[in-house]
């Protein structure tokens, strides 16, 4: 949200912690991409309450109908998925289905299920409840539209016996695999899938998941207790049964630095989005940070690729090769950050390196501008047939890193004589300002741990907000979508990437990175394919 | 007195529907709409289906000509029926009927205390003799207003939360809890009493009645505290309703700092992702107790200072 300046010092923050905590425990690293937690040493035990606190308060604790990043970590705790999916690999691994089949074209899914499942209620999980799901999700109204995106081409639902449940498409979604282990396809009872979206928002929902929401106070506090008898974790847990914390308390603190403090001085244990002005105050021994980049669409400039100007493929190459990404990501981001190497976050399911495509080198931008007929004037802006080469850059702030990340870029743009204006736009006209047209580039990121992201921000057959021309790279979008052969997606994906990049469709800048901080009591905290947190194996101690 | 009562109680109707009828219009000509900003609140875009967004836009009546929709929500909130709030399905008066007793809690501490300190700031000042002593404590209120509130807030935290761990740094939790926050907004309020009440002492201590109550050889306390400060309270009273504009607005900022639940808060949050029916709900609430407050002091004032009937159209209570 907001960023006031913070005026802590690392000398006060220091010994704050050393005050507050009597015990000086070693090991103070950062978490890897790998998603494991600030510390792994010691034997795990069971009990007491982890409290968290998150910047902001969605208004909503329904799973399904959840968007933003801080509400998915304490309501994603509530219920379980079809799947799961391993940070480390991308692989979809088992979790409520022990097993499942798709048919050769991917329009069909077929999932096992496993048997004595049961919800927090105490009814059973049978294929009738997955079916109640899917079939409710295209009437969650406005929150729910990830969720209604996953399941967009859907035929039906079928319970075939009490266990197996098979889902059609009417056309190919390999995706589909991949979104059945997210939070927003997370399986609620069939009573709370009976409730209206409304209702389900503030009321919460009853799941199968390995903590059961307590009490939710909107703006102030989420308060999670452990399942007792559960018995049916994700196959990517160490702890077999129930989670080891009693309680998880989430606290909202909206303001950054009170957030830290807070952190500091013991009143939490672990804090959401950290941020770069933070990270001093927390370097004090007693607190790990923890990151992983997010998966997806890196942030970047989204290009309208239908500008006389930006239509041709030198200009756009020129914006690629004219920005140090680098310099983007040591100055303004996250201790970290990777600047971007391929148009998806290396932490995706089939990403390829593609740094070479994406190198600093401003005389190749250069060189590219001269031949595109772009000559440098006396004011070192250049122009062609009276023009200046000028464009806006659309931007909203949804994130504190936007506007200084942009003035780099813009500053990195001018050097090679292109002049950008920056254009901040509300938050909430993003998708307006996508769909109607009425941009050159526009900042922006899709977090999604599935390559098929690729197929819904760059196919011309779809929404095609950056107004791509029809090309080949549809046939190789819709292709990884429409086969179940690993290998074979993996290429085609890879080639997708290849093909957006090298045309320089979209300028893939820095990947968006999630950082998190806590305390060195709390073990095992660890991060899901999506960079969200997984709080059944974790412990204080 | 009665023509003058009709005139004030009409202007305090008409003072809610100018609020009401604004914020419609400056909520309207807002950039994006309610439905792409739930879909797309949060750090990323989603994957947004266009058709789907008209259809919930539809849904929501967000397509229907402007004068059609002010004409239905104008309807309804004279009913007192403010609607839903769109990011989250609940009715707008029970959220706010929900956020109410903290920020009352809150405001109230703050009031307390800013007429404490403020008030006391202000009779220190002008009795001392000690000159220096008198032009520094003037020199406070200007400071206090003028320091930005989340600045102040942050710096309390700090010393006293993370520091010295008197008081926790955030939340609701009972007294503790609502020292800092109280604090934060005692001052900006505080500085306020304390400019206007100065003011007035001084002017008080100028007057004929003064030098008569002095000759009669009252004290100097005496004089200060019946005579003057009791003569000087009635013109502070006019600035009840700027204080009372200005808790409202400085709750924005502490309840967000201090992680408060609270009117200020749902306020904010209800800004952030557009949520019309809760910000018209904010705004007419809000103009309903500025208006009230205004109201109270004008017909009480004249039964405290029977000159003020006469004069009373010339003063712009309504600014």
């Amino acid at each position: 949200m907001t960023a006031f300046p913070d005026t802590r010092t690392s000398r006060w923050a220091a010994l704050t912690a050393l005050l507050t905590t009597g015990v000086l425990l070693t090991a103070c690293g950062s978490g890897s991409d790998g998603g494991g937690s600030g510390n792994d040493s010691g034997t795990p035990k069971s009990g007491g309450t982890l409290t968290f606190a998150v910047g902001s308060d969605a208004g909503c604790v329904d799973p399904q109908q959840v968007g933003s990043n801080e509400s998915i970590y304490s309501v994603r705790q509530t219920v379980d998925s079809l799947t799961d999916q391993d940070p480390e690999t991308g692989k979809i691994v088992p979790w409520l289905a022990k097993s499942w089949d798709i048919n050769s074209d991917a329009t069909q899914f077929t999932f096992h299920l496993r048997p004595g499942v049961t919800f927090s209620d105490g009814s059973e999980l049978t294929a009738q409840v997955v079916k109640d799901n899917f079939d409710a999700v295209p009437k969650l109204g406005a929150l729910g539209v990830l969720a209604q995106g996953y399941l967009s081409s859907v035929k039906s639902t079928t319970a075939v016996d009490p266990l197996t449940v098979k889902v059609t498409f009417k056309e190919p979604n390999a995706q589909f695999l991949q979104a059945t282990s997210t939070h927003s396809l997370g399986i609620e009872s069939s009573a709370s899938v009976r409730k209206t979206p409304q209702q389900k928002c503030s009321d919460g929902v009853i799941g199968s998941g390995p903590f059961v929401l307590k009490q939710y106070v909107q703006n102030q506090s989420i308060t999670l207790a452990k399942r007792t008898g559960y018995d049916w974790g994700s196959s990517l847990w160490s702890k077999k049964g129930e989670a080891y914390l009693d309680k998880v308390v989430f606290k909202v603190v909206p303001e950054a630095g009170v957030r830290a403090g807070s952190l500091q001085s013991g009143q939490v244990d672990a804090i959401s989005s950290v941020g770069k002005a933070n990270e001093a105050a927390l370097k004090g021994g007693q607190v790990t940070l923890l990151h992983r980049a997010n998966p997806g669409v890196v942030f970047g400039l989204g290009v309208n690729n239908s500008r006389p100007v930006l239509k041709d493929v030198k200009v756009r190459q020129a914006i690629l090769a004219a920005l140090d990404r680098k310099e983007v990501a040591d100055t303004v981001f996250p201790t970290g950050t990777k600047p971007a190497t391929s148009v998806l976050a290396h932490t995706t399911p089939d990403y390829t390196d593609l740094s070479a495509d994406l190198a600093f080198d401003a005389a190749k931008a250069t060189s590219l501008l001269d031949e595109a007929g772009w000559k440098a004037g006396s004011d070192g802006i250049r122009a062609k047939g009276g023009k200046k080469l000028s464009l806006v850059i659309s931007w909203f702030p949804n994130a504190a890193t936007n506007q200084p990340a942009l003035e780099l870029v813009q500053q990195q743009l001018k050097a090679v004589g292109i002049d950008v204006t920056l254009k901040q736009g509300q938050v909430s006209q993003f998708a307006t300002t996508l769909q109607g047209g009425d941009f050159d580039l526009v900042w922006g990121n899709v977090t999604r741990a599935d390559p098929d992201i690729l197929r819904s921000s760059f196919s011309s057959k779809l929404a095609n907000f950056y107004r791509l021309p029809a090309s080949s790279l549809d046939t190789v979008l819709a292709g990884q979508a429409a086969t179940t052969d690993t290998a074979q997606r993996k290429q085609l994906v890879a080639e997708a990437q290849q093909l957006i990049v090298r045309n320089a469709y979209d300028v893939p800048v820095v990947e968006l990175q999630t950082q998190l901080a806590v305390t060195n009591k709390v073990h095992d905290l660890a991060f899901d394919s999506g960079s969200r947190v997984q709080l059944h194996d974790t412990w204080i101690g | 007195m009665r023509r003058y009562v009709i005139k004030r109680l009409a202007q305090a109707v008409g003072v809610l529907w100018a609020a009401y009828t604004v914020s419609f219009l400056v909520l309207d000509f807002l950039p994006g709409d309610p439905v792409t900003a739930m879909a797309g609140a949060g750090v990323d875009s989603g994957d947004v289906d266009p058709a789907r967004l008209a259809a919930l836009r539809h849904e929501y009546g967000f397509d229907q000509p402007i004068l059609a929709q002010y004409a239905d929500y104008l309807g309804r909130a004279v009913r007192g029926d403010f609607g839903d709030a769109v990011s989250t399905g609940r009715p707008v008066t029970s959220t706010l009927a929900d956020a109410l007793p903290q920020t009352l809690q809150l405001t109230g501490a703050a009031l307390l205390l800013a007429v404490l300190l403020g008030g006391g700031l202000a009779v220190v000042a002008t009795y001392t003799s000690q000159r220096w002593l008198r032009q520094l404590l003037l020199s406070l209120p200007p400071l206090g207003v003028s320091v930005p509130t989340f600045w102040v807030g942050l710096l309390l935290v700090e010393v006293f939360s993370f520091r010295l761990h008197w008081f926790p740094a955030f939340g609701n939790d009972g007294l503790r809890g609502l020292v800092l926050p109280a604090l934060t907004l005692a001052i900006p309020t505080g500085a306020l009493v304390a400019q206007v009440l100065a003011k007035s002492l001084l002017t008080a201590l100028d007057q004929a009645y003064v030098e008569t109550a002095r000759a009669k050889g009252a004290g100097r306390w005496r004089v200060h505290l019946r005579h003057a400060l009791r003569n000087a309270s009635l013109p502070a009273l006019t600035v009840v309703g700027l204080l009372v504009g200005q808790l409202i607005a400085g709750s924005v900022v502490v309840e967000t700092v201090f992680s408060r639940d609270g009117l200020g808060r749902v306020t904010a949050a209800a800004v952030t992702v557009q949520d019309i029916p809760v910000v018209q709900g904010v705004v007419v609430f809000g103009a309903l107790i500025f208006v009230a407050t205004n109201l109270l002091v004008d017909l009480v004032y004249p039964l405290l200072d029977p000159r003020i009937v006469v004069a009373s159209d010339r003063r712009a209570s309504f600014v």
